[in-house]
């Protein structure tokens, strides 16, 4: 069985079909990652390029390894080492790429929309690894399989996103398919970090961090950024942190076997303190082990050749 | 030579005219209206049967990008746009490169335009220096070198007192500032209407707030100063409003609004599809609503297009990376037409007095009429015509229109100026 798409460019296109069959081919997938011998010839002869115009090194590092996993040839290209640094244009270089004979793309972009502009440019197959504050289908998918690892289900849980709303990705990405499986989802945050219009895309919004966290049985920590506070959005680190900052007291107002998830990298002392951080770190690491989990198992689903046998 | 459009429907609402006649035309000039005019040998004779024949339309809100900026428009490509759209005058905005602030560039578009003898071009000349909000222009030379009204357009006015300034100084010009209303700290670097779409797509939004607080500030200070002000391309409810209450306390304020925001959503932005990135940006269902209502009891006078040509290559890049600004003037005619008259909300006499005759008016330009012996600006439509909008054969040099593949109706036939027939629509090859 095969995703019957060519691009993967955000979670608001899965069905949740698609999405339970991406879960359910990433477990197998995380056997492989766990082996000695981490190769498998799924991909062989395939290629796929991961074009980041952004910094990022989890992601990228994440595609990459899911790609030589399954014996694909992965090419990195980042925008500094690239003509792009020349001024070319998102889609003459996708065209580039594209005849050199890449079978993925995967593609990394600071302005939303970026991921759909090259899958209506070229033919290869693209996977959006970010795209502005539009989605990052890969990192939900990982959050999903994560929690459904942890907590055996999606169905019915509650799941607060906390802090940075407006600017992030992964926060759409994951009230898309958290909605889309089931669950409730809240976010918190200060109201200047919340973007307009976000209740009606079926989500609770809470201001106070204790009513969020009450009867949550999963609490997905945001990453701040320092240059929000420039930008005049809070006054200051301090003031978030004391609104907002999770810590073990305050985590204590949710379920009792609550799971606190971060998408790294973790500010420490902001989002979460410092104990948390370490009692969480275990956890962010089986979240990127899960991350390369998912990532091959959406680039078998979208250019496997559906009879390989993936255990092999 | 004399030329007569026979038997066509006369609709000028300037001398509330709605009747089936002839119209003569002599030297240029209109001889005799409305009456069955009987031909004579030395008559040139225009059927007009079933059309629709109307003062030439105004659009008091175009760039033609000339000087500076031809590989976008050319006020020849421009002009040509405005005739094949039914335009017999545009307006050119001054954010020309350089900006049309000085005696010299306003005279060298309005030569320049009025050489080619298609639409005749009445420029708008910048309220400040170089449009940079810190100096007035010299606005009475401007005036001398033919400006019809002064605008800083998208580059607008931020500090209030400059323009309080700009409007007592421009109060014995009688002309009007036209301002595109919009508090630029608020709009921030957003690139669509704030909203719910905005969220979605992840594009950073404008708030309606970034209009309306500039036209409440624009409407406070003409009314203190007792100033004309045009509102260009209002698009929000909440603005529609405060102009429907400023006319009541009788401020000297008009308002256009555009045939892209009485038509499109932010819905219509969903694909990324840049050439929906327009400022001020395509709002919600209400808005335009708002803006319908609007043209509909008046509070809105005219409807003018903000043509804004641009390359291809400016406009196929990603979203946030667009600029903004959409062409108008080859589809307003059949927007007007299918999406306001043929759904009731507008007379024809209404939509022309919109197009025509208040534009006109705002500027105090000779033309939006068909009484005798006025100029002969005349564009006669065809209703009934039903096209599909097909970019690649616009006049205009630009592409970017978000109503590519539309189906519309109610085109222009023949468009005329000062008598000369310079624009015939030619037949679609079957």
């Amino acid at each position: 069985m095969n995703l019957k798409r060519k691009d993967l460019l955000g979670i608001e296109e899965l069905t949740v079909e698609e999405i339970n069959l991406i879960l359910d081919t990433a477990l197998p997938m995380k056997d492989i990652v766990q082996r000695d011998i981490k190769k498998v010839p799924t991909l062989r002869g395939r290629s796929v390029v991961n074009l980041f115009y952004e910094p990022s090194t989890r992601t990228r590092t994440s595609f990459e390894l899911a790609g030589k996993f399954m014996s694909a040839d992965t090419v990195n290209i980042a925008t500094s080492s690239s003509s792009v640094a020349k001024g070319e244009t998102l889609k003459d270089t996708a065209k580039t790429i594209e005849v050199m004979g890449a079978d993925v793309v995967v593609l990394r972009h600071g302005m939303p929309g970026a991921a759909r502009i090259l899958a209506e440019t070229i033919s290869s197959h693209i996977i959006n690894a970010g795209d502005g504050a539009h989605e990052h289908p890969t990192q939900a998918l990982l959050d999903l399989f994560t929690i459904r690892e942890e907590k055996g289900r999606i169905a019915g849980l509650t799941v607060t996103l906390v802090g940075d709303i407006v600017h992030s990705r992964v926060v759409r990405s994951n009230i898309l398919a958290l909605t889309k499986l089931g669950a409730s989802v809240r976010l918190v945050g200060p109201p200047t970090l919340m973007p307009y219009g976000i209740e009606d895309m079926g989500v609770e919004v809470y201001y106070s961090l204790e009513e969020a966290l009450k009867d949550s049985d999963v609490v997905m920590a945001l990453r701040i950024q320092k240059e929000r506070q420039q930008r005049g959005l809070f006054p200051s680190l301090r003031e978030y942190s004391r609104l907002y900052g999770l810590t073990e007291e305050k985590l204590s107002w949710a379920k009792e076997d609550c799971l606190l998830m971060h998408p790294g990298p973790i500010n420490r002392g902001v989002e979460l303190s410092s104990p948390l951080a370490d009692g969480i770190s275990s956890l962010i690491n089986r979240q990127v082990t899960n991350g390369v989990a998912v990532r091959m198992a959406i680039l078998f689903l979208l250019i496997g050749g559906g009879k390989s046998d993936i255990t092999a | 030579m004399t030329l007569l459009l026979k038997g066509g429907r006369i609709i000028d609402p300037a001398n509330n005219l709605d009747k089936i006649g002839d119209i003569l035309i002599d030297q240029g000039k209109i001889a005799a209206v409305g009456d069955t005019v009987e031909p004579t040998e030395n008559m040139q004779i225009l059927d007009v049967k079933g059309m629709i024949v109307t003062p030439g339309l105004i659009d008091m809100h175009v760039h033609l990008r000339e000087p500076g900026q031809e590989y976008k428009e050319t006020i020849e490509s421009g002009v040509k746009a405005a005739i094949a759209g039914g335009f017999t005058a545009v307006c050119p905005m001054p954010n020309t490169l350089p900006v049309m602030g000085t005696h010299s560039i306003v005279s060298y578009v309005k030569n320049k335009g009025h050489a080619l003898g298609l639409a005749k071009v009445f420029p708008i000349a910048a309220i400040t220096k170089e449009s940079q909000g810190k100096e007035l222009a010299e606005m009475a030379d401007l005036l001398d070198a033919g400006a019809v009204a002064f605008s800083d357009d998208g580059m607008p006015v931020m500090n209030p007192a400059i323009m309080r300034r700009a409007f007592e100084y421009a109060k014995p010009l009688a002309v009007p500032l036209i301002s595109h209303s919009e508090d630029k700290h608020l709009a921030e670097d957003g690139v669509m209407h704030e909203g719910l779409m905005s969220t979605k797509l992840g594009l950073k939004g404008i708030p309606a707030a970034a209009e309306e607080v500039a036209v409440a500030r624009d409407l406070l200070l003409a009314e203190t100063t007792g100033g004309r002000l045009h509102l260009a391309h209002i698009s929000t409810a909440r603005s529609v409003e405060m102009v429907r209450e400023a006319k009541k306390r009788g401020i000297n304020v008009t308002a256009e609004a555009t045939p892209h925001h009485f038509t499109l959503t932010d819905a219509a932005v969903v694909d990324y599809n840049t050439n929906t990135k327009v400022n001020p940006p395509l709002r919600i269902a209400k808005d335009r609503e708002a803006v319908i209502e609007g043209l509909r009891d008046g509070t809105i006078d005219a409807i003018a297009t903000d043509h804004a040509p641009h390359a291809i290559e400016d406009k196929d890049v990603e979203y946030d990376s667009a600029p903004f600004g959409l062409i108008g003037l080859e589809t307003a005619l059949p927007l007007v037409v299918s999406k306001l008259i043929d759904s009731g909300k507008l007379s024809w006499a209404q939509a022309i007095a919109a197009l025509s005759t208040n534009p006109a008016r705002i500027l105090n330009l000779a033309g939006g009429t068909l009484s005798v012996s006025s100029a002969a600006d005349i564009t006669v439509i065809n209703p009934e015509l039903v096209q599909m909008v097909d970019s690649s054969k616009f006049a205009s040099k630009a592409k970017n229109t978000p109503f590519e593949g539309w189906t519309l109706k109610g085109w222009a036939e023949y468009t005329m100026v000062d008598g000369i027939v310079v624009y015939r629509r030619q037949k679609e090859e079957e």
